[in-house]
């Protein structure tokens, strides 16, 4: 489904990704693990198109789309939720779901016909399986952290992803909120047979859902494969010391 | 579904009986905020629906007033082409200047739009043969209202009126027509895209918005109705200036659309409205215009970040008036 080969990307000299390879199978859920400044956001940036390789290359439904911009990357079927909260604050739940079916279906350049009812049910059934459909109407910015995650999924869904990137979806959540989302993108995942390929530092959350788990360090791969492989692999563990058992 | 009074359209017949009932004077006000209407509805595009903002909107108001002057007095064109003209030409501009208007952001952006506005005035002001230089282009002829007086002379209860007031119905049906067709838009999905864009740039491109091409779309809309205001403000003024296009005129159009309000559609008229209205009343009391001016941006920034329109509307929602909506 997503293959990435080698990919390089440095910063005034400092190496933020230096040389990541990774494979993504179809319908599986992958992890991306590594302590903090690892390269796991500047990794979803260069596969998601909002930066530019310096070398090596995305290949997607085996096509290379190294380097394409996201809004076409979006209508080749991948689909992205942020770290920081990223959805369209002054609009309402409503709007920002009925926005990216518009878009994604083609209607934005359509100047003449009334916004309102267009993808209506589509968007209400959307907002019902997300858990949002009561709070429609409410502008979206007022919504808790927990909410706007689930509208930011929604969103990411509207666009029919065949693969969805999560960057850090449990983010600022509780222990309550992070069981209630996983169990909430698992569903999700599953209904709607996508590929998911997601950043976690927590590994309570990782080990329970992740087939395959890549360990970034500093830039590079360090263990790559199952789950039970990379608890034991000692590289992993010595990285990670002190932070799990 | 509860449907609501067509208040514009009721506005809108209402104003038509200013000549009969008002002063010659108050024709004139009123055909004055009637085009700056157009004008601040039009910056409105861009400020408050795609969150651009433009220093320099002013280019394109001139570049309507002188095409549709040099048209009309120069070349002879019938009003009826010559007004079209005007937005076609001002719309040519603003898809010149905003290809590379858009390629930048925020200050850089309102920068680029004056610097272009300013390029734009400099040539009205120097190149004489055909802009009238320095001393603009007086005496633009009024469209041709022949038919309009047998019309009169054929129904007499309708009036007769002077060929200024034949004009304000022009303007009044033809604003009227153009803000109709704005707010089509901007209740369209294309007008949801933009705000998408005003609000999240990054998150509208991963949901496919192409923002680049979309905010160049919304300039050039823009820049085409503040085109047709220029082409009948020029007619208005019964001459055509290069002040037209200079920065404070720009300024004006911007603090009208921020007095009125820019988070609604009418905002920016009911601006226009209020300030050339206290324009005229503050004038004749004190020669400090300016100095008042600046008193009321003041207030606005600070107490009323949503204009007139914007505190109207809290105000309504807070006395429980649930249909209230922007």
């Amino acid at each position: 489904m997503l293959e990435v080969r080698d990919l390089r990307k440095s910063f005034d000299g400092f190496q933020a990704v230096g040389g990541v390879s990774l494979t993504v199978p179809e319908r599986s859920i992958s992890a991306i693990i590594g302590p903090n400044g690892a390269g796991k956001t500047t990794l979803f940036n260069l596969i998601t198109g909002h930066l530019r390789p310096d070398s090596g290359a995305v290949v997607f439904k085996g096509r290379d789309v190294t380097g394409i911009a996201p809004h076409d990357l979006c209508r080749l079927g991948m689909g992205r939720s942020f770290q920081r909260t990223n959805i369209f604050p002054r609009l309402t739940v409503f709007q920002n779901i009925q926005a990216a079916f518009l878009s994604h279906r083609g209607r934005g350049w359509n100047l003449l016909t009334p916004v309102e009812r267009l993808y209506a049910e589509e968007t209400e059934t959307l907002l019902e399986a997300v858990g949002l459909l009561d709070k429609a109407g409410e502008v979206s910015g007022f919504l808790s952290h927990g909410n706007q995650k689930q509208l930011e999924l929604g969103i990411a869904l509207a666009l029919e992803p065949e693969i969805l990137l999560l960057d850090e979806p449990t983010a600022g959540m509780s222990a309550a909120e992070t069981r209630e989302s996983i169990k909430l993108i698992e569903r999700l995942g599953r209904e709607r047979n996508l590929t998911l390929l997601f950043t976690e530092h927590d590994m309570e959350v990782v080990f329970s859902i992740a087939h395959r788990i890549t360990v970034l360090h500093q830039g590079k791969v360090i263990a790559d494969g199952r789950p039970e492989a990379v608890r034991c692999d000692p590289e992993v563990r010595r990285v990670y010391l002190g932070e799990w058992h | 579904m509860i449907t609501r009074p067509p208040w514009a359209l009721l506005l809108l017949i209402a104003a038509l009986f200013v000549p009969a009932l008002g002063s010659r004077f108050y024709t004139f006000l009123a055909n004055d905020v009637v085009i700056w209407a157009l004008f601040a509805t039009s910056l409105n595009l861009l400020v408050g629906y795609t969150g651009l903002v433009s220093f320099g909107h002013a280019a394109y108001f001139g570049i309507g007033a002188y095409t549709a002057g040099i048209l009309m007095k120069q070349v002879g064109v019938p009003f009826l082409l010559a007004f079209p003209a005007a937005g076609l030409m001002a719309a040519g501009f603003a898809a010149v200047f905003g290809f590379f208007c858009v390629r930048l952001t925020r200050i850089y952006f309102a920068m680029l739009t004056l610097a272009f506005a300013q390029i734009v005035w400099a040539i009205c002001f120097k190149w004489n043969e055909v802009t009238g230089g320095e001393q603009g282009m007086p005496e633009i002829p009024y469209p041709d209202f022949a038919w309009a007086e047998r019309v009169a002379a054929a129904l007499p209860f309708l009036g007769s009126y002077r060929t200024s007031e034949y004009f304000y119905f022009l303007t009044l049906v033809l604003v009227g027509l153009c803000l109709w067709i704005l707010r089509r838009i901007v209740g369209s999905p294309f007008g949801r895209m933009l705000t998408t864009i005003r609000e999240n740039p990054e998150r509208a491109e991963f949901i496919g918005v192409n923002v680049r091409r979309y905010e160049l779309a919304a300039f050039v809309l823009a820049g085409a109705f503040a085109g047709l205001a220029g082409g009948l403000f020029g007619i208005f003024n019964r001459g055509v200036f290069p002040d037209f296009a200079y920065w404070t005129k720009s300024a004006e159009v911007l603090i009208m659309t921020l007095l009125g309000g820019m988070g609604t559609f009418f905002g920016p008229a009911l601006g226009a409205l209020v300030l050339l209205w206290l324009n005229q009343q503050i004038l004749s009391h004190t020669q400090y215009w300016p100095a008042i001016l600046g008193a009321i941006l003041i207030v606005l920034l600070f107490v009323f970040p949503g204009g007139i329109a914007g505190a109207t509307l809290a105000l309504a929602r807070r006395l429980g008036w649930r249909s209230a909506r922007a």
